[in-house]
């Protein structure tokens, strides 16, 4: 099978980028929009055809093959064979991924029609999604980490650029500042693995052969440079591993470098669900993913690292979300959580005792991962597409603004409400199935982890209600949506808004029960189909607890007055205090950074810099400049002084000569 | 016979008259006397000593035309070059020639 078009899915959005980037400001606002979705409808044709073809052809061992369409050298290193290569590269995950963010990449451009019409810079943000879908994809079909984290710190610059689209409003560009700059932190980390794992495998390809030969050639002391490839099988992979695993903590939020995500959602709604929700912040997870072979072959030991960081950034995002009133701050803590959830997955994943190393049993939670990321990405979405209508509709992001909501918004009500279902792990959605996999994989890791992420997922369910109750129920706001009723606007969404909306819902409804086979099937760490077999007693005890969190979160939120919230608020005004504050962590970073760094370290060193350093060259300068003054009479002009000088300097010479 | 001793004395004499004149005189006219003062005194030295160390010899007395010679188109020059200050100037004292320091 020849895939050569698949180039086009990189080639159609980077066109649309310089069209609308450079000619936006002739476009009017319809134009600059239709040229962006039609291109990315495109994509999202071309990535269907191409996941239909992928998946339709198993190999002769029933395993899917890696395909490498496009693959050729870019820049040479000079350091061992190394090469950075830039290609596509397909595999069950990056076909996946082409899925997920052609999909929701469509929906919001979609949405965006009516979500920012007649803002200023319309063609600038169509311009800037374009280029974000051009990295994104470009960072799941990557050949080599090297070309991913081309892409990846590209990405980076996109969600830069997108959070502080209201550029003239200072809590965005305060927002952008800081998730750039804690993002590029991370990313220091990525980049030394890179280096340290190219130095030490001798390739930077995700088609590992060469890298293990390498490694397991350097266990046994036969490699080309022995005392490399010794530290290379022993502890140089693992901290190699983890380096990289930081600039993914940074990039999917992990605690605790997960403090840009929240602010991030001072950029339009869209972009939170695209970015922020459903493609860019997953990034890490895919990027754990795209290095699993080496992970569960030589450092399956830092594998529970990641586990217990998710387990931990899962529960300590849900405790904050069950506390904050803006409800894009609880879906962004609630991404967190989400997303650690797929990194625990991940996480507990262990390498198979007999025969190979990577099995379908041991990698369960690595299907998991995947499945979880799939239809997160979907329901997420959908609850940020669903966040923005409603924020549309009250002008306000908080939710005393809301309330009683349902009998005005029926669509974004059933969708959200689904959506909300499926995040708490109820069948039939997706959501269910999913996390249902990631509790198994969890329990098979250990049971106190299989317990931890259960009563996490409880709290999932308790906080999502609590928003949904919040939102759609619960304490209307009357005298707000009088005003807003006189004005005329007040109301559904229109019908480019809500489209978007029950598409995804869709995916949501069907992704989990109606795949010919399941999840598995498509996506394993061997490549093998696996087949998924619920598991009764964690699937019904999951259910149950989350319905028991349903039924609490219903009781305390759904009526108009909330005497038992209002109650357990005045019992722990502390913990309520530290939770709304997220635990004070932002004051922790803000104080380790202007108090230790700025105060202790920088200063001293800009003094340095301004007194010493630049004090020495300053003096140097100045020595010349006074030694030159003093001299300078000697060329006075005048001959008759000159002469006589010349004179003085013979007869000096002679008496000198004589003695 | 004249001592070589009062050739020399004279000689030393000029030299230094034209040195002093070269650094206390203002005009550039005088410096150029000056200087021809200490060419004439070289030239008196030139034939005195010739004389008396190489008597048949001639080269002391050549060299000294040749010096003769050669003053006298320095000074064409230098006259000429000071003809062409004087048209730039309007001036020639020597301590206002200072155009060519920093």
């Amino acid at each position: 099978m020849d895939y050569q078009y698949t180039l086009l899915i990189l080639c159609l959005p980077i066109v649309s980028f310089l069209i609308l980037g450079l000619a936006g400001k002739w476009l009017s606002h319809r134009v600059a929009g239709l040229i962006g979705t039609l291109s990315i409808g495109a994509v999202a044709v071309l990535s269907y055809y191409t996941a239909f073809a992928y998946f339709g052809a198993r190999g002769a061992d029933g395993a899917f093959a890696t395909l490498v369409p496009y693959n050729f050298e870019w820049l040479p290193f000079y350091i061992g064979n190394l090469h950075f290569d830039m290609g596509i590269m397909l595999d069950p995950i990056s076909v996946m991924m082409l899925i997920v963010i052609s999909t929701v990449s469509l929906m919001v451009h979609i949405y965006s029609f009516g979500y920012m019409h007649g803002e200023r810079g319309f063609q600038r943000y169509y311009a800037f999604l374009s280029l974000f879908t051009m990295s994104m994809l470009g960072l799941v079909v990557a050949t080599n980490i090297f070309q991913m984290y081309m892409f990846w710190e590209l990405v980076g610059v996109c969600s830069y650029l997108l959070i502080g689209f209201y550029f003239t409003e200072n809590p965005a560009i305060a927002a952008s500042k800081k998730a750039f700059i804690v993002t590029r932190f991370a990313d220091l980390g990525f980049l030394v693995g890179i280096l340290v794992f190219g130095y030490y495998t001798g390739s930077f390809s995700f088609d590992f052969t060469e890298s293990f030969t390498y490694a397991a050639g350097a266990l046994h002391g036969v490699a080309p440079d022995a005392s490399k490839a010794v530290a290379a099988g022993g502890f140089i992979l693992p901290t190699a591993l983890f380096l990289m695993f930081i600039g993914g903590a940074g990039k999917s939020a992990m605690f605790p470098l997960h403090i840009w995500l929240p602010d991030a959602m001072e950029g339009p709604t869209p972009v939170s669900a695209l970015i922020h929700a459903a493609t860019m912040v997953v990034a890490g997870v895919f990027q754990v993913a795209r290095m699993f072979p080496m992970w569960i072959q030589y450092a399956p030991e830092t594998l529970h690292y990641v586990a217990w960081i998710g387990a931990f950034t899962a529960f300590y995002a849900a405790a904050v979300a069950m506390a904050q009133s803006d409800i894009k701050r609880v879906l962004a803590f609630s991404t967190i959580s989400q997303i650690a959830f797929m990194m625990v997955a991940l996480g507990v994943c262990m390498p198979g005792h007999e025969g190979a190393v990577i099995d379908n049993h041991g990698s369960l939670g690595y299907m998991a991962s995947m499945y979880h990321l799939f239809t997160h990405a979907m329901f997420k979405a959908t609850l940020f597409l669903c966040a923005g209508c409603i924020i549309h509709a009250v002008h306000s992001n908080e939710m005393s603004a809301m309330g009683g909501m349902r009998k005005y918004m029926p669509v974004t009500h059933i969708t959200f409400l689904i959506a909300t279902l499926a995040i708490s792990g109820i069948p039939p959605f997706s959501g269910f199935f999913s996390k249902d996999e990631i509790l198994a994989a969890s329990f098979a890791y250990s049971p106190v982890m299989g317990w931890v992420m259960t009563a996490i997922a409880a709290m999932t369910a308790f906080y999502m209600f609590r928003l949904y109750y919040g939102i759609f129920w619960g304490t209307e706001n009357k005298e707000l949506h009088e005003e807003l009723k006189a004005h005329g606007h007040f109301g559904e969404a229109p019908a480019v808004m809500t489209l978007p909306l029950v598409l995804l819902t869709l995916f949501t409804v069907f992704m989990g029960w109606t795949l010919p086979g399941t999840f598995g099937s498509y996506v394993s760490a061997t490549g093998q189909p696996y087949e998924i077999h619920l598991d009764l007693q964690i699937a019904v005890t999951s259910v149950v607890i989350a319905c028991v969190s349903i039924a609490l979160a219903t009781w305390i939120y759904v009526r108009s007055s909330q005497p038992v919230a209002e109650r357990m608020k005045a019992a722990m005004p502390r913990l309520h205090e530290w939770a709304y504050r997220r635990f004070y962590l932002d004051e922790v970073y803000q104080f380790v950074t202007h108090r230790i760094i700025f105060a202790l370290i920088s200063t001293p060193i800009a003094w340095f810099d301004r007194h010493i350093v630049d004090g020495a060259l300053n003096g140097l300068a100045s020595g010349a400049n006074y030694i030159g003054e003093s001299i300078r009479p000697l060329q006075s002009g005048r001959l008759q002084q000159y002469a006589y000088v010349f004179l003085m300097g013979i007869v000096i010479v002679f008496f000198i000569m004589i003695i | 016979m004249i001592q070589i001793e009062y050739i020399l004395i004279v000689s030393a004499v000029m030299m230094f008259a034209g040195v002093f004149g070269f650094l206390t005189r203002r005009s550039t006219l005088a410096i150029l006397l000056s200087i021809e003062l200490m060419l004439n005194a070289t030239d008196l030295n030139f034939a005195a000593i010739n004389r008396l160390m190489y008597s048949g010899g001639h080269e002391g007395y050549f060299f000294t035309l040749f010096s003769i010679a050669i003053s006298a188109a320095e000074s064409a020059v230098a006259i000429a070059i000071m003809i062409n200050i004087y048209r730039q100037l309007k001036d020639t004292t020597a301590d206002k020639l200072s155009k060519l320091k920093w």
